[in-house]
């Protein structure tokens, strides 16, 4: 090594973010401590001995650190230039895992390798954040200059989805629809994003309230009719910011609305999916017809925004129908509370529930948790490790850890903002999106609160693969945020 | 690079979004942590198998140290139902020994919240109970097939005798009812059922013991929690020792076959229930084990009502049993003395007339309780209720207070469930049956000869005995002697005194000499044994005559005091005399004299009820 090389690395480990990283080493610890609980069995094993789940972690947990020192000392410019070159790779052994690897409960998304197992699916995820701040990064690309930079942006990141869906693993593969966090943050236009979260809102509330009925109609569905009605009127108002048509529109939906309800108080029932087209329909060609006086664009997003949503809703009952597999339909049922099937597909969700309940205030105390410790709830290593943290640490360490979470997303967003390359950017944003999503999933569904999506909680749950992957994710972040400096030079 | 700052507005929306679901995850963990305690609830019944240690029940001996009533083991088959697995119901049903429907049967039972109200699909649950040593023997042998079931011991009742189940009672499960009053219980215990075994429950029972296990998410039991240092050892029931003689008992019991009464055999120095015999009864030995619903319903449809105990239950007119309270009474009231004679003319005569039979006139109280005279004690309390200065309503009172105080008209509180108060009137009873203060000392003067609107159980009766044998004072009747390591209820300790002299009760005695040496009672004279007693032949609107003798042996330093009832058999002396000596004789020499077995036989072989005047009832 030369002098200077021996003067960067150290000047390396002065810009480092080390916030991050202790956020990083206290989730680390908090989780090899959780699985040593989890998995620790009455005849008392070492915390240490590499046979157990916790002490393989401790093994992965050190060969992560070494791991990620090399991140640390390789070039940043490293990533940048082979970003395509990784990601390419990456996607070859995807395509590879679904040949090569064996069917473990019905998923083909594991290498093995000796008695090391793989799961490449975790490693795609850098990989597509480096190729997608790759693409951002190229000379003057603005997603919103072509509509063939969202093409290619999408490619990137369909592709992982694609492949890690034919290794049949679905939770993994969601994960990268996250990623449109980040193309929000990069000029998409927010309506997507609103059309998305309304699409998801209307989604639950439609197949989750079926009864009772309320004019001949689900109170699901009349409860998505209203929330149209009222969003097309708010838009009127404050995004299109025409007061005269929007008061117009409300009148409209009130007057009709008390009309209606009076009628069916009165024995006259008006079916409510014939008044709701009707009246929508009557208030979009009225603004339609009345926005030539303004400017056009907003009135054609609203309209268009009412029409859609409608058009979601009826498709909403087919796709649940038809094209959801039964175990899919299942689990969403069960997430929103449609079935309580205890002993099936609701068990796992309802016994982490009472191991998170039973916990209280400040929990029964590190290794007292009888649910996790009698192995009460399936999986309490990996995907519902957070049940142990509830039941053992209480209401106190449970919220700890969510704030702990939240501090480092939160940072990340600092660090990805203070990037001054696009490609530091993106990639930032990218950890933050998949960050937020396993947070917000993993321990949505292990709260009873989102569907059963069997992913892990990052730096947490056991496994090699997750935890490394996760690590390799952030310390690219670090690494590219440490060059800061180097770039003024 | 172009830095465009309108878009990184877009960073708070982002970070607003994740705080937003912090914020959302934080309230849901409050909720599922503090808001709502059902978790900690579910989380411990997952968790941990809490096995009842049923305790040992008490034993019960006799005064003789005869042990009466002893435990068996028993075997019940238990399950929680959220851990059955799958199994073979058929194999299961042959090892037990029942049908496919029995099995259905039980199965809807067991979760019929009606009849098992404590069901929860997390607890322990009994399937069915008493299994035979054999069948408990095959099943443990399997028990492997059948997850989620296992079987609990505990113990039933064995009876050494025959008799006594008046006295005895015998155990059955709690219902609901008794779960509700008593949270000791639990869905499937036992508990006293009549007898001894309800009143002393709570000595007998002891505290149930807990082992605490712990359960796997398969039901599988990974030992105990924390080494049973929370486990409970159950303490064993008290014994109890009974005042009762068995022998005594069952040779009362042998006598009353065929007869519809009571004996009721006390120990005056003390109030201990000698024999407590009610008659018809059956074996204690029936209501035991898997037939006892079936041999229930049976008693329960007999119609000699064989669950009825009439020594201490049935109301009967006293008859003239009740003339030596009457004698007592005036002579402390000054009414009479002993040398107060009245006239007997084949009756009381005197504007009514009540019936009486020959003998001399006028008489004195000794002679008239020798005799059994009626019209003195109608002409002794026409004289009492009549006192100048005074109204017959306050006299009466003073009447009726003397009888309470002699243990009539109340509950005397003997140690066994459901005692009847008999009945004692009082002026404001006659007031509003004759509409008024429109009544006299004539119209009420049956009461002085124990008939009319008095009555009196045996107990009652037999309580007099001792009184009169104490010379003036009585221990309330018990039947338990002894609690080990502890001691009976005090009330049993104190001693009762009528406010009556003890030379009255002197006199009565005498009176109730004279009547064995030469009067009504001439059957209970029996040699070496001086026998007091009384006789009654009390008129009732059902029928015969019951025949009825109260006495106490010996005269001087009683150790026994008697009721004998015996309902629709005719003249005290045919039936209640001879059965009232016997059981004297048998109590007093132990063993009854050859000459006596032949009185006895006939007596035991002797009815006074045939199988129909079952159909009468």
């Amino acid at each position: 090594m030369t002098p200077r090389n021996i003067d960067t690395g150290a000047s390396i480990f002065r810009s480092l973010d080390w916030f991050t990283i202790i956020l990083y080493l206290v989730l680390v610890t908090f989780g090899a401590i959780s699985i040593y609980a989890a998995s620790y069995d009455f005849d008392n094993a070492s915390l240490f001995d590499f046979a157990e789940f916790s002490g393989k972690q401790f093994l992965w947990i050190g060969l992560a650190l070494v791991l990620g020192l090399v991140i640390f000392l390789l070039d940043y410019r490293l990533y940048e230039a082979y970003a395509y070159p990784i990601y390419a790779a990456v996607i070859l052994l995807l395509i590879v895992t679904i040949f090569v690897a064996p069917d473990i409960k019905g998923s083909r998304s594991w290498l093995s390798f000796g008695p090391v197992s793989l799961q490449p699916a975790e490693f795609g995820k850098f990989a597509t954040a480096l190729a997608l701040a790759k693409l951002f990064d190229s000379y003057n690309f603005s997603l919103n200059t072509k509509l063939s930079n969202y093409y290619r942006a999408l490619i990137i990141i369909f592709l992982p989805i694609a492949l890690i869906l034919m290794q049949k693993e679905t939770g993994s593969a969601l994960v990268y629809l996250s990623l449109v966090l980040v193309l929000y943050r990069e000029g998409m236009p927010g309506i997507v994003l609103w059309s998305i979260l309304c699409a998801v809102t209307y989604f639950v509330i439609a197949v989750k309230y079926t009864t009772p009925l309320i004019l001949g109609i689900p109170c699901g569905e009349f409860i998505v009719f209203v929330a149209i009605m009222a969003i097309f009127a708010g838009m009127l108002l404050f995004y299109c910011k025409d007061f005269f048509i929007g008061r117009n529109v409300l009148i409209g939906f009130v007057s009709t609305g008390v009309i209606v309800l009076v009628l069916a108080l009165c024995g006259i029932v008006i079916n409510g999916r014939v008044y709701f087209i009707t009246v929508i329909l009557l208030a979009a060609a009225y603004t339609a017809v009345a926005m030539f006086r303004h400017r056009i664009g907003k009135f054609v997003v609203t309209i268009s925004f009412a029409i859609a949503s409608m058009l979601f809703l009826f498709s909403v009952n087919y796709v649940f129908g038809n094209i959801l597999q039964p175990h899919q339909q299942q689990r969403i049922k069960v997430a929103l509370g449609i079935v309580e099937d205890i002993r099936g597909a609701g068990y796992n969700v309802n016994q982490s529930k009472i191991a998170i309940g039973s916990g209280g205030l400040t929990g029964k105390g590190f290794l007292n948790g009888t649910q996790t410790k009698l192995k009460y709830v399936p999986e309490q290593h990996t995907d519902f490790i957070y049940c142990t943290i509830g039941e053992e640490e209480g209401f106190v360490g449970s919220v700890m850890l969510l704030v702990l979470f939240a501090t480092l997303i939160l940072r990340l967003i600092t660090i990805a903002e203070r990037q001054r390359t696009a490609f530091g950017r993106v990639y930032g944003y990218c950890v933050v999106s998949y960050l937020t999503f396993h947070l917000a999933i993993n321990i949505g569904m292990v709260l009873g609160l989102c569907p059963v999506i069997g992913i892990p909680l990052p730096f947490i749950s056991y496994g090699g693969s997750s935890l490394w992957g996760f690590t390799i994710l952030l310390f690219i972040m670090l690494r590219i945020d440490a060059a800061r400096k180097e770039r003024i030079d | 690079m172009r830095k465009d700052y309108n878009l990184e507005k877009r960073k708070y929306v982002i970070a607003s979004l994740v705080c937003v679901i912090t914020i959302i995850y934080i309230i849901r963990l409050f909720n599922l942590q503090i808001g709502d305690s059902t978790y900690k609830d579910s989380a411990e019944s997952n968790a941990f198998l809490r096995k009842i240690i049923y305790p040992a029940r008490g034993l019960v001996y006799d005064r003789n140290d005869n042990l009466v009533i002893f435990n068996q083991p028993a075997y019940d088959v238990m399950l929680v139902p959220r851990d059955v697995g799958q199994f073979d119901t058929l194999s299961l049903c042959s090892i037990l020994g029942i049908t496919r429907d029995r099995f259905d049967l039980l199965w809807e039972d067991m979760k019929d919240s009606r009849k098992n109200p404590g069901y929860s699909a997390y607890t322990p649950q009994k399937l069915m109970s008493h299994l035979t040593q054999e069948e408990y023997g095959r099943l443990q042998e399997k028990l492997y097939l059948f997850p989620g079931f296992f079987i609990q011991k505990r113990t039933v009742r064995q009876y050494t005798y025959h008799a006594g189940a008046n006295v005895l009672g015998n155990i059955r499960e709690v219902s609901a009812e008794d779960v509700e009053k008593d949270r000791y219980y639990r869905s499937g215990d036992y508990t006293g059922d009549l007898g001894i075994e309800k009143s002393y429950e709570k000595v007998l029972r002891g505290v149930k013991g807990m082992e605490i296990m712990m359960k796997d998410a398969n039901g599988t039991i990974q030992g105990k929690y924390e080494n049973g240092v929370h486990d409970v050892a159950p303490v064993a029931g008290k014994n109890l020792k009974l005042s009762l003689d068995m022998e005594l008992q069952e040779f009362g019991e042998s006598l009353m076959s065929g007869k519809t009464g009571a004996i009721v055999a006390i120990e005056p120095a003390t109030g201990e229930i000698l024999a407590l015999v009610t008659s018809p009864n059956y074996d204690p030995s029936l209501l035991i084990g898997k037939d006892r619903g079936k041999n229930y319903a049976k008693l329960v449809r007999n119609p000699f009502k064989p669950l009825y105990d009439r020594s201490i239950q049935a109301r009967y007119p006293p008859g003239s049993t009740f003339k030596p309270t009457q004698g007592l009474i005036f002579l402390q009231e000054g009414v009479v003395t002993t040398g107060t004679a009245y006239p007997c003319h084949r009756g009381y005569v005197n504007g009514i007339r009540v019936g009486c039979h020959g003998h001399a006139s006028p008489i004195t109280l000794k002679p008239a309780l020798e005799t059994s005279c009626n019209a003195y004690f109608c002409w002794g309390l026409k004289n009492m209720l009549d006192k100048r200065g005074t109204t017959a309503a306050a006299q009466l009172t003073k009447w009726k207070n003397y009888l309470v105080e002699m243990g009539y008209g109340y509950k005397l509180g003997i140690d066994l469930p459901h005692e009847s108060r008999g009945f004692i009137p009082n002026a404001e009873y006659y007031s509003e049956s004759f509409r008024g203060n429109n009544w006299s000392a004539n119209s009420v003067i049956s009461i002085s000869i124990g008939q009319g609107e008095v009555l009196a159980t045996p107990l009652q009766i037999a309580n007099l005995g001792a009184t009169i044998a104490n010379r003036g004072f009585f221990y309330t009747p018990h039947v338990v002697k002894e609690i080990s390591d502890s001691t009976i209820d005090k009330r049993f300790k104190v001693r009762h005194q009528p406010k009556i002299r003890r030379e009255y009760y002197e006199v009565v005695a005498e009176g109730m000499r004279m009547a064995v040496l030469g009067g009504t009672c001439k059957g209970a004279n029996l040699p070496d044994i001086e026998v007091c007693g009384k006789t009654g032949t009390a008129q009732n609107p059902h029928g015969r005559d019951h025949s009825v003798f109260m006495g106490f042996a010996p005269y001087h330093n009683p150790k026994i005091a008697i009721c004998v009832y015996v309902e629709n058999a005719g003249f005290g002396a045919t039936y209640g005399v001879p059965i009232g000596a016997l059981m004297i004789e048998k109590y007093l020499r132990r063993e009854l004299p050859e000459g006596r077995k032949a009185a006895a036989n006939s007596m035991i072989h002797s009815k006074t009820i045939s199988s129909s005047d079952a159909k009468k009832h």
